[in-house]
């Protein structure tokens, strides 16, 4: 069990950060919920000032005027290419973490297995995404296949590391427990290995429910006729500033709904509090 | 307690446990022979390191011996194990946090080949009210107090009714008051059940108030000191410590103890 711990150390930053679970701060009370709102109007209206001020081109930095006057008068096509990017991270989100987490799987059931395919796996995931991102697109051609297999393979990798280290980090004495009540591989397998994996599955969904959204655009970015990936490339050369924004926005608010429809799943699962019960 | 001839709860008979490792071997019981009687309550007692924590965890077949022999009610331990006669109460409660008192104390009847069979006579739900925890059935084991989770694993320990309970230093990680109240509810629901206990402590107010009898253990091998017998007449009260029999019991522990 130990040198597990020990490999997911050597992981990079995303990995290692989602490992800790059990760390979460208390959530600020709800005065200071609106904190982050009323801060983030003064800075889009400082924004607007500046732009006025120094009345800069709408090419280089449209106002947020001009940019919500864009995304009215854009919505239908805005929406004809958001359909593509939801549905490719959204299968990717689910394809990649089911392989994962079935991997993961594997992985606790045979170390010999692990030994052989864990290094692997860690090798592939020092690949960066742009460069992995072409070599799918050859595979799996111009259309959406090809996007989902770049949002399941980003969502992969935090994903098998988490479910790994979650599922063999089991208090050791729950085992002994459960040796004295000779209990089953399957039974200490689905009482006490899966429910104790949970909060690290969901820092890792959490995770991959915004990156999936960047691996289905990069994959659109590679090539393909609708999405808000070959929106923004499509815009940004045709200098239509308030259009990319525009879409920008549109992406990275599907990316806070898919989190926050994640947050809101591990709030209604994992009730207790990990790490503090022994 | 027990009618003669019946057969032992527990016999050791030179039982020797070694545990080797890279760096060499550590005999951590040498030798060690003990009877307890069915309904019998005996402490082991000693220094860290004598192996009274690996004694427990050879009856409960989570350790086997290297030498000697062990036999749990007349037979090896394993059979003991499987057929759910042993309950196991470690030192931190060891409840399933995602678990309520009440599916804890249910999980024994949940794993195992015999977990139906095992079902008691008293319902997890009389368990909970057994140990004092009635109302907080359906609380999270964050939201109970250190006392409040180890009588859930109490009640846990109990629930497929086994003829003998092996408590690993219990109540060590408790406060003095809780732990006296949990120590006189402990000798409670060892007369209302009449199961077989092997309680671990390094406390000797603790083991004397409690037992029958006090194994002492010396350490480095583990190994038997003496066996002290507590004749103190139960029902005892907490009063009890204060009389001169039970200062010379442990009074003659502690010196026990300085030589092990």
């Amino acid at each position: 069990m130990d040198d597990r711990q020990t490999a997911v150390i050597a992981e990079p930053a995303v990995a290692r950060r989602a490992a800790a679970p059990a760390l979460s701060r208390p959530r600020p009370p709800r005065s200071q919920a609106l904190l982050p709102f009323v801060a983030a109007a003064v800075l889009v209206i400082a924004w607007q000032v500046l732009a006025q001020v120094f009345s800069l081109p709408i090419y280089i930095a449209p106002t947020p005027i001009q940019i919500v006057k864009t995304l009215v008068s854009e919505l239908p096509m805005l929406m004809r290419n958001f359909v593509p990017t939801a549905i490719e991270s959204l299968i990717g989100f689910l394809l990649g973490n089911a392989i994962a987490i079935a991997v993961a799987v594997l992985f606790v059931h045979s170390r010999r297995l692990e030994a052989a395919l864990y290094p692997i796996a860690v090798f592939v995931n020092t690949i960066p995404i742009l460069a992995k991102a072409p070599i799918l697109v050859l595979i799996f051609g111009l259309g959406m296949t090809s996007k989902v297999v770049i949002a399941a393979f980003i969502c992969f990798f935090p994903t098998l590391a988490n479910m790994v280290r979650g599922l063999t980090s089991v208090n050791p004495q729950s085992l002994e427990l459960m040796r004295v009540l000779s209990a089953s591989r399957a039974e200490v397998f689905w009482k006490l290995r899966v429910p104790s994996s949970l909060p690290f599955l969901f820092s890792a969904l959490k995770i991959a429910s915004t990156t999936s959204v960047l691996g289905a655009i990069v994959g659109e970015w590679i090539g393909a006729d609708l999405g808000l990936g070959a929106l923004i490339i499509e815009a940004t050369h045709n200098f239509r500033s308030p259009l990319l924004y525009a879409t920008v926005f549109v992406s990275s608010a599907w990316a806070v709904v898919f989190f926050a429809v994640v947050s809101f799943a591990e709030r209604r699962i994992v009730t207790w509090k990990q790490g503090e019960v022994s | 307690m027990s009618g003669a001839g019946a057969t032992l709860a527990v016999e050791l008979e030179n039982a020797t446990v070694r545990f080797s490792s890279e760096r060499g071997s550590v005999t951590a019981l040498e030798n060690v022979a003990l009877q307890v009687q069915p309904g019998g309550f005996i402490s082991l007692l000693g220094p860290s390191g004598c192996g009274k924590s690996t004694l427990l965890r050879l009856v409960a077949d989570l350790v086997p011996p290297t030498g000697g022999t062990v036999s749990v009610l007349g037979g090896p331990p394993e059979r003991a194990r499987l057929n759910r006669e042993l309950g196991f109460v470690f030192q931190d409660a060891t409840l399933l946090p995602w678990r309520s008192a009440l599916e804890n104390v249910r999980l024994p009847l949940e794993v195992g080949p015999k977990k139906r069979e095992r079902a008691g006579l008293r319902t997890p739900e009389e368990l909970l009210r057994l140990v004092g925890l009635a109302g907080r059935e359906h609380a999270l084991p964050h939201e109970l107090s250190g006392g409040m989770r180890q009588r859930v694993a109490i009640a846990r320990a109990l629930v497929s009714e086994p003829r003998i309970l092996l408590m690993d230093e219990p109540f060590g990680a408790l406060d003095e008051i809780t732990r006296d109240t949990l120590n006189e509810e402990l000798l409670r629901i060892w007369r209302e059940t009449g199961t077989t206990i092997l309680f671990v402590t390094h406390s000797i107010p603790e083991a004397v108030f409690l037992s029958e009898r006090v194994l002492v253990l010396a350490t480095n091998p583990g190994r038997v000191r003496e066996l002290v017998l507590c004749e103190l007449p139960y029902p005892r009260p907490l009063s009890v410590r204060e009389t001169p029999e039970f200062i010379r019991i442990a009074s003659h522990l502690r010196a026990l103890l300085q030589t092990c």
